[in-house]
């Protein structure tokens, strides 16, 4: 089976949030609260429990490539649809204990909801803040299950079919890496000089299979820069740990042994 | 169009992305249209036709107009009559004003040489969404000037006009810096010529006005100068406000035309008998000679069997208009307790009409009111929830009101067509059966239409003989007796009286009563038993032929003779469409050609030749008299054969253009107690507000509010304001704050957004407020409704209401209760 991936282009998202509608119909996902945030038009403001893509709107002081705005100041509205990034190395799925969160054969990260005991180790792993518990009801975790159910009888997930300016596109990740580079390439061409690919390699999550053509810095969109798998601690955190035992095994003793 | 056609504006991405195509957006605010956009000018509310004007003055100043389509095409070349006065003359009016009636005489602004009408001023009231072309002033004998250099030719009229229509106006009225203004305008007036085309799409925006027709007019004049009608990529593109709205006009649901725009008649001499009626509206020269024909073949569609040459086709059975009964009109008859009864369907007026507070109290002085819908909205629970009942101003027990709530099947629970923005028929399949007792429009219509035919039976009078007269039998299936909607449709189709053979379009439909026909714009979508056209999904080319079907003849592209030169080929090889093939003697190309297919291009109509035979072989506009684009409306138009720019009627500034007429002359306020208007200017109401709608709800939100997976995206009522204004009225982010016109007050959230521009206004800085009308008193989530601000007034040649460009205060704290000023919370969703 080929390793699926997401490639999201903010450069073409109408923030029309039909991903968001599509993934809850598809995947019977309830309602995220009805909070008015005063944040823009986004409403959602995260992804979690019971939101598994987010449009992302961004206001910012700065100019949309070579776009002619009739502002005082410089403006530009970039929207985002965010989702689970599908790590190579997930955090989750090395922190769960009960085998709940397992790798598919598409490469995705799905969570089994009739395994989880929702004990949570998965949200604190989670170094983009994706999967988290549904508190007010029985506290099991959910997150993006790559439509896995889709995916398996050939069709696209929810949210890459329903978009309707292909901003989300589905594919073979190598393909939509490099899918993604062309785009970014064209863009600085066209005059975007600040277009970039969030497609973070070289650390310890190995990889995402949920990359984005964005403008600007990831900061702004809530992507870390150089997210990290807590588990790739384990071996210094044990090292310390043996380390500092060991010394205070060699003080206790030394104590001991110093003794008139 | 992203904001509320995002399905529709994956095509301006492709366009943009693929084809390089420049996406101008212009818009009192940055919405997520402009977001996409490579030009966002900010406008003011209401001064659209002077950003138009100075638009069409730009095209001609810098001779970017389409000479030879222009010359051939349109009747820029055509000689106007000598009693013409431009508004230039007559400071703001044009000639023909009677001050008393407070109506043009339009007998001034026809062609030299053409005949006043013969019914008086034809272009009175009833506009309606018909009346272009229909006149029997002979208007296809004119005298022209192909230099269009003659001082009264329709060009050099239109340049006269527009001449103080200047960038530096444009700055200082539309609040557009004259840079990014002169941007736009060439960039836009460069797709023009044979090898480029550029087309204006808008939707509401641009009608809620009470200029609206004449905003679409200006449109319709620049695109006709640039040479972009009738040509791929091309045309003035309405972008409806739900699905099937064009459906809604074309069979419609409007008071004063009837199915495929024709006229309903009104009272009158015109009306007395139907050769009187169709001399009117059928005109001699043009397609709408047919007139007639599609006229009685719609009566015999009506009424079958029992419409004889004898008896006008029953053409006195047909109702007749005797006054405005338009949504304002009648809803004005409601608050003044003139009206017993009300059905509505699919509709929310106590949120989405205008001064909906008003149209409320209308609700309470009926005696019934039925409202079918697939939930309870704000109009079926107006007399317990409605904020008049729950501040105590009028008591439920008073209101006498009997309400039915009935359930209605939702689209996926009943077959038909949708009628899109494109003209496109298509075919849904029902999905799944409704639920209990939800029933689809067709089968309450036809039961209730049962019904009541049953209960006039025994009745002669005269009264009731036109529903005796009705045919209405059509065939039903299922346990539920649920109308077959293909038989309706083949009704709509039209077919031979005789034998019940379907026709296959309206060209095989007659005067004489052999043919019945229920719309005849839809003929030929159901040529055949068996072929219901708008169920075709397969499609074949890039125009998508093969894929539903669009009227007239499945033509993709109206008007697509003007693809191709006066002679008959191509303008360029990258945007030709159809043209005139000499071997095989007829027209071809990629579309059906929206022309008589074996007139040739160099066609000379004979001396007294009718219809369509009237009209040369280079005249593309087959529906108008003389076959011409109207860059001047000499007829149709109430308001003036050239758009001029007026002021809403309650703005901030006084009209500069001209400053003795500061609002459409011809227009209507309703003003009245409880639809009262701001000055203009006002001090109490110093701010233009201006309404919309959001991507995430669908108009006044029956259909949104009320799931929770939309709900959630927009819950609560807010007002877009400027950081300026933030600043000024020390409003903090996410405050409420409440709004007030002259015909109320509600309270919203503050967004405070640079998306909302202070705009220069005649050297002095202006704000804009935006607020989506969403919301409502119940559903999921409920908020303040928005067209409670909004007053009842009227467009004069459709009769639209004004909710764009009016005045408002602004002040914080909410609008009822105790005024304190608490900001929401900003909080996060993570903690629930």
């Amino acid at each position: 089976m080929p390793t699926t991936a997401f490639l999201t282009d903010a450069t073409i998202c109408i923030g029309c949030k039909a991903c968001e509608v599509a993934c809850k119909e598809w995947n019977e996902v309830p309602e995220d609260g009805y909070v008015w945030s005063g944040l823009s038009y986004d409403n959602t403001q995260s992804l979690g429990a019971s939101t598994w893509r987010h449009v992302l709107f961004l206001e910012q002081p700065l100019a949309a490539g070579p776009q002619v705005a009739d502002t005082s100041d410089p403006f530009r509205w970039v929207f985002l649809s965010d989702v689970c990034k599908h790590c190579a190395n997930a955090g989750c799925l090395e922190a769960c204990p009960t085998g709940s969160i397992v790798r598919t054969e598409f490469g995705g990260v799905f969570v089994q909801k009739d395994i989880c005991n929702g004990c949570g180790y998965c949200v604190v792993s989670c170094p983009f803040g994706v999967i988290d518990k549904r508190y007010h009801d029985d506290g099991r975790a959910f997150k993006c299950t790559f439509c896995y159910d889709r995916q398996k009888v050939g069709l696209m997930p929810a949210c890459a079919t329903a978009c309707p300016t292909q901003s989300i596109q589905f594919g073979e990740v190598g393909e939509l890496k490099q899918r993604g580079k062309n785009r970014v390439a064209e863009l600085k061409a066209r005059g975007y000089g600040d277009a970039r690919l969030y497609d973070p390699t070289e650390t310890s999550v190995g990889g995402i299979h949920a990359i984005s053509v964005i403008l600007g810095e990831p900061e702004a969109y809530n992507l870390p820069p150089m997210p990290e798998v807590p588990t790739s601690y384990l071996k210094s955190a044990w090292t310390s740990a043996f380390v500092s035992a060991a010394i205070l095994m060699a003080v206790v003793l030394a104590a001991f042994a110093m003794r008139p | 169009m992203a904001e509320n056609h995002p399905v529709a504006f994956q095509w301006v991405i492709e366009a943009r992305e693929k084809h390089g195509a420049q996406v101008i957006h212009i818009d009192p605010r940055f919405s997520r249209t402009s977001a996409m956009a490579n030009i966002w000018l900010p406008l003011r509310s209401g001064s659209d036709i002077l950003l138009l004007g100075a638009l069409i003055r730009y095209a001609i100043e810098n001779e970017y107009f389409f000479r030879e389509y222009l010359v051939h095409y349109t009747n820029a070349p055509v000689i106007i009559s000598e009693k013409y006065r431009d508004t230039e003359d007559l400071k703001g009016l044009f000639s023909g004003w009677n001050p008393d009636e407070k109506k043009y005489d339009p007998a001034s602004w026809l062609y030299e040489g053409a005949e006043p009408e013969r019914w008086g001023t034809a272009a009175s009231s009833h506009g309606g969404h018909g009346g272009e072309g229909h006149s029997p002033a002979d208007l296809n004998h004119y005298e022209k000037d192909e230099t269009l250099q003659h001082p009264r030719c329709v060009f050099q009229l239109l340049k006269r006009h527009f001449s103080r229509y200047t960038p530096e106006m444009v700055e200082r009225y539309c609040g557009i810096d004259k840079e990014a203004f002169l941007r736009a305008a060439k960039t836009f007036c460069s797709a023009s010529g044979p090898e480029k085309t550029g087309t204006i799409c808008y939707a509401v925006g641009w009608t809620q006005h009470s200029t609206g027709v004449q905003i679409i007019r200006t449109a319709a004049i620049l695109q006709l100068l640039l040479g972009n009608m009738g040509r791929p990529g091309g045309g003035v593109l309405a972008l409806r406000g739900h699905a099937s709205i064009q459906g809604s006009t074309d069979v419609p649901t409007l008071y004063d035309i009837l199915p495929g725009y024709l006229s309903m008649p009104h009272f009158g001499e015109e009306s007395l008998s139907l050769n009187t009626f169709t001399q009117k509206y059928g005109s001699k020269t043009g397609w709408w000679h047919n007139f007639d024909k599609y006229m009685v073949s719609l009566l015999k569609a009506y009424y079958g069997e029992a419409a004889t040459q004898e008896n006008e086709f029953g053409f006195h059975w047909l109702p007749r208009v005797t006054g405005d009964h338009s949504h304002q009109g009648y809803w004005l008859d409601m608050v003044d307790g003139k009206m017993d009864g009300l059905f509505v369907m699919g509709q929310n007026p106590a949120v989405a009409g205008p001064n909906s507070g008003m149209e409320r109290r209308g609700l309470q002085k009926l005696k019934w009111l039925v409202v079918r819908e697939m939930v309870e909205t704000e109009t079926a629970s107006f007399w317990y929830e409605s904020p008049e009942v729950k501040r105590g101003e009028v008591k439920t027990e008073e209101i006498g009101t009997e309400v039915f709530l009935l359930p209605a099947a939702g689209h996926a629970e009943k077959a038909g067509t949708f009628t899109n923005t494109q003209r496109l028929l298509q075919w849904r399949e029902k999905a799944v059966e409704p639920p209990d007792d939800a029933r689809s429009e067709n089968w309450f219509m036809f039961h209730l239409g049962r019904l009541l035919k049953e209960k006039v039976k025994n009745d002669t009078s005269s009264k009731n003989a036109g529903l005796r007269a009705l045919t209405w039998d059509y065939p039903t299936e299922g346990s539920e007796a649920e109308p077959i909607p293909e038989e309706i449709l083949k009704e709509i189709n039209g077919f031979k009286t005789d034998t019940k053979e379907l026709v296959s379009g309206f060209t095989e439909l007659k005067a004489d009563g052999s043919t019945a026909c229920g719309c005849w714009i839809y003929s030929g979508v159901f040529p055949k038993e068996g072929q219901n056209r708008a169920n075709e999904r397969e499609s074949k080319d890039f125009y998508g032929h093969g894929w539903g079907w669009a009227w007239p003849s499945d033509r993709r592209v109206i008007y697509n003779r003007a693809s191709a030169k006066p002679d008959g080929t191509p303008w360029s090889e990258r945007k030709k469409l159809v043209w005139w093939d000499a071997e095989q003697k007829k027209w071809t190309g990629n579309d059906v050609p929206d022309f008589v297919a074996t007139k040739p291009p160099d066609y000379k109509p004979p001396e007294g030749a009718v219809g369509d035979d009237a009209l040369a072989g280079d005249k593309p506009f087959i529906l108008h008299p003389d076959g011409l684009g109207w860059i001047w409306a000499p007829t149709g138009v109430v308001d003036g054969p050239l758009p001029a720019h007026y002021e809403p009627l309650e703005s901030p500034v006084r009209n500069a253009m001209y400053p003795a007429v500061q609002n459409n002359p011809v227009s209507e306020t309703k003003r009245r107690r409880g639809n009262d208007y701001a000055d203009s200017p006002d001090a109490k109401y110093p701010y233009i507000l201006t309404t919309y709608r959001l991507t995430e709800h669908h108009t006044a939100g029956g259909m949104s509010r009320t799931l929770s997976h939309l709900a959630e995206l927009q819950p609560e009522m807010f007002a877009e304001i400027s950081t300026q204004l933030a600043q000024e009225l020390s409003i903090v982010p996410g405050e409420w704050i409440t709004v007030t016109t002259a015909r109320g007050a509600i309270e919203a959230h503050a967004l405070v957004t640079p998306r909302m521009q202070t705009l220069m206004i005649d050297g002095k800085p202006m704000q804009q407020v935006g607020l989506p009308f969403h919301w409502g008193y119940s559903g999921l989530v409920k908020g303040d409704i928005g067209n409670d601000l909004v007053a009842i007034s009227e467009e004069p040649n459709v009769r639209i209401m004004e909710t764009k460009g009016i005045l408002c205060g602004v002040r914080r704290g909410r609008a009822h209760g105790n005024g304190h000023t608490a900001a929401v919370p900003l909080e996060s969703k993570g903690a629930n």
